[in-house]
């Protein structure tokens, strides 16, 4: 371990606002990266179900 | 369609009767036909000059008029405006032939379709890029660029404005097809314009200061030849497909 | 080996069979992700020694250069991709090419963001006109281009073949473009203090950064994978399988 306590690490030795800020905006981007596609895929799903339901009625 | 159909179509394009035409033929053919056009439809080759001459008179009104500085920044300012004023103009390339359906006539004549490209690129630089390059020393006077940067903007700009033109008939036939093609073509583009500028500006810079600049000019002159190679080929196949969606 | 590699890539060619694979692909390079740019990132925020020049700010590196490096090769991915689905009239291969686009446009932006706030304490301004950060700005030009172009037409088939044009001929100009660049920012800045050319990183430092670089790669292929399917499931709704598969859950 680099640092001597939690603070020391938050801190990063007075560069702590540009890492952390690096840090959590790439995490950002990279969680969005990846449920927009798992949304895209349930909207799909919706999608395919309303058009089975909407079939189904005009039987 | 029987091959001499083909064949006639395309001649006809081109203001032949014949029904064999060579490869040459048909450049040349297009070429006359794309110079009578614009000869018909000056604003095409005024406009330009317009933009170009306004743009760069922008520049000491909204920088300053002071002459130390302009001649500093004179040869950025016209490489950009001269490099905007292509690429405004690059809509005129494919855009009348396809409202006119003669681009269809170019793709299905049984010419090889980059031949084609190029002799309407030629036609596209010698109406915009040529008058650029002959306005630009007229431009530079009242920027006040020093006087060892005359000699180097003039070829620079003769090497470089072909390259634009080459460059941007990529894009042009990419969004010929497309409703709305202005900002989009300059998206496209002008990433691509960036090494252009870059050695062209370096040169002229260069030269006012007094240093060599074959160097520059060699890159300028090796870019143009890679453009010249490649991108009719490139605006070939995105034609095609343009035509197709 | 070669017959068997020819196979595969003909086989990789069907939608039904992508998708099927990857289904089984997924959950593995997902874990892999998730594994990795852990272990990456807490080695890297927490144990790795912090630079004698740059203190800890230096530790933006176990993200910008992973960044970076998929920036670049994913428009490479793009660009093969698209020409692969030029030349044999792949779909796969288009949707594959167009779903890299994004992640691509992503990875830049992060890399640009994370150099601009690394520069801060290091150059003392948010934005320095360094080469590296110039020629990834014009990339991110680059991605928005081919976005843009993708989404300006009607037909994906258009869009694609379009794009996978305009990708190729991104590829040939970005290693112009990166030594104009290069050549300019001599021209105009002395030899300023570069982020990420050091002498002999010791192997504390670039053991964690290998690490972060395997998990972003594993990231890229992950979401690569899903976004692809997501298209195939797109594309082919009309057809029996895709149907089924859609309605089952």
């Amino acid at each position: 371990m680099h640092f001597d306590s939690f603070a020391d690490f938050i801190n990063m030795g007075g560069h702590g606002l540009y890492v952390w800020l690096a840090y959590g905006l790439t995490a950002t981007l990279l969680v969005i990266n990846f449920v927009l596609p798992v949304m895209h895929k349930r909207q799909l799903q919706k999608e395919q179900a309303r058009k089975l339901r909407r079939e189904q009625q005009t039987q | 369609m029987d091959k001499t159909g083909t064949e006639q179509i395309s001649a006809n394009t081109i203001g032949e009767v014949k029904s064999q035409v060579s490869t040459w033929r048909a450049f040349t053919g297009t070429l006359k036909r794309d110079l009578l056009l614009v000869f018909r439809r000056r604003s095409d080759i005024v406009n330009p000059l317009l933009f170009f001459s306004i743009a760069v008179t922008l520049f000491p009104l909204g920088i300053s008029p002071e002459p130390e500085f302009l001649s500093e920044i004179a040869a950025g300012v016209l490489w950009v405006a001269a490099l905007l004023a292509t690429l405004l103009s690059l809509d005129s390339l494919f855009q009348q032939d396809m409202a006119d359906g003669s681009l269809e006539q170019l793709v299905i004549s049984p010419h090889p379709l980059s031949v084609l490209v190029l002799s309407k690129v030629l036609v596209h630089w010698l109406v915009t890029g040529l008058p650029l390059t002959l306005l630009a020393p007229l431009l530079a006077v009242m920027m006040f660029l020093p006087d060892e940067g005359f000699g180097t903007l003039f070829i620079t700009l003769l090497l470089g404005t072909p390259t634009l033109s080459l460059i941007g008939a990529i894009g042009a036939a990419l969004t010929v097809g497309l409703r709305r093609t202005g900002v989009l073509l300059t998206l496209l583009i002008l990433p691509l314009y960036i090494p252009v500028l870059i050695f062209g500006t370096g040169a002229v810079t260069a030269a006012a200061n007094g240093m060599d600049v074959l160097g520059h000019l060699a890159i300028l002159g090796a870019m143009f030849m890679v453009a010249l190679v490649m991108a009719p080929l490139a605006a070939g196949a995105a034609l095609k497909i343009s035509l197709n969606g | 080996m070669f017959d068997k590699f020819v196979a595969w890539f003909h086989r990789m060619g069907s939608p039904k069979w992508f998708y099927e694979i990857t289904g089984r692909w997924i959950p593995w390079f997902g874990a892999a992700a998730v594994i990795f740019l852990l272990v990456g990132t807490v080695w890297g925020l927490a144990f790795a020694p912090q630079d004698y020049q740059q203190g800890n700010s230096f530790r933006i590196i176990y993200i910008h250069v992973p960044a970076a490096i998929l920036a670049q090769s994913i428009f490479f991915a793009m660009a093969i991709a698209g020409g692969i689905g030029l030349i044999w009239k792949m779909k796969v291969a288009d949707m594959v090419a167009r779903s890299c686009a994004p992640i691509g446009a992503t990875m830049t932006f992060v890399a640009l963001f994370t150099g601009a706030v690394w520069g801060k304490p290091t150059w003392g301004a948010w934005w320095v006109w360094d080469a590296r950060l110039t020629s990834m700005l014009i990339l991110l030009f680059l991605y928005f281009g081919v976005i843009a172009l993708q989404s300006a037409f009607d037909s994906k088939q258009s869009a694609a073949r379009a794009s996978a044009i305009l990708s190729l001929v991104g590829v040939v100009n970005i290693p112009i473009i990166k030594y104009s660049v290069e050549w300019w920012n001599t021209l105009h800045q002395p030899a300023t203090f570069t982020l990420t050319e050091k002498p002999a990183m010791p192997v504390e430092m670039w053991l964690p950064l290998l690490v972060m670089v395997i998990g972003f790669y594993c990231f890229f292929a992950t979401v690569l994978m899903m976004r692809t399917r997501n298209e195939i499931l797109e594309r082919e709704k009309r057809t029996q399988w895709v149907q089924g598969l859609l309605s089952k859950k």
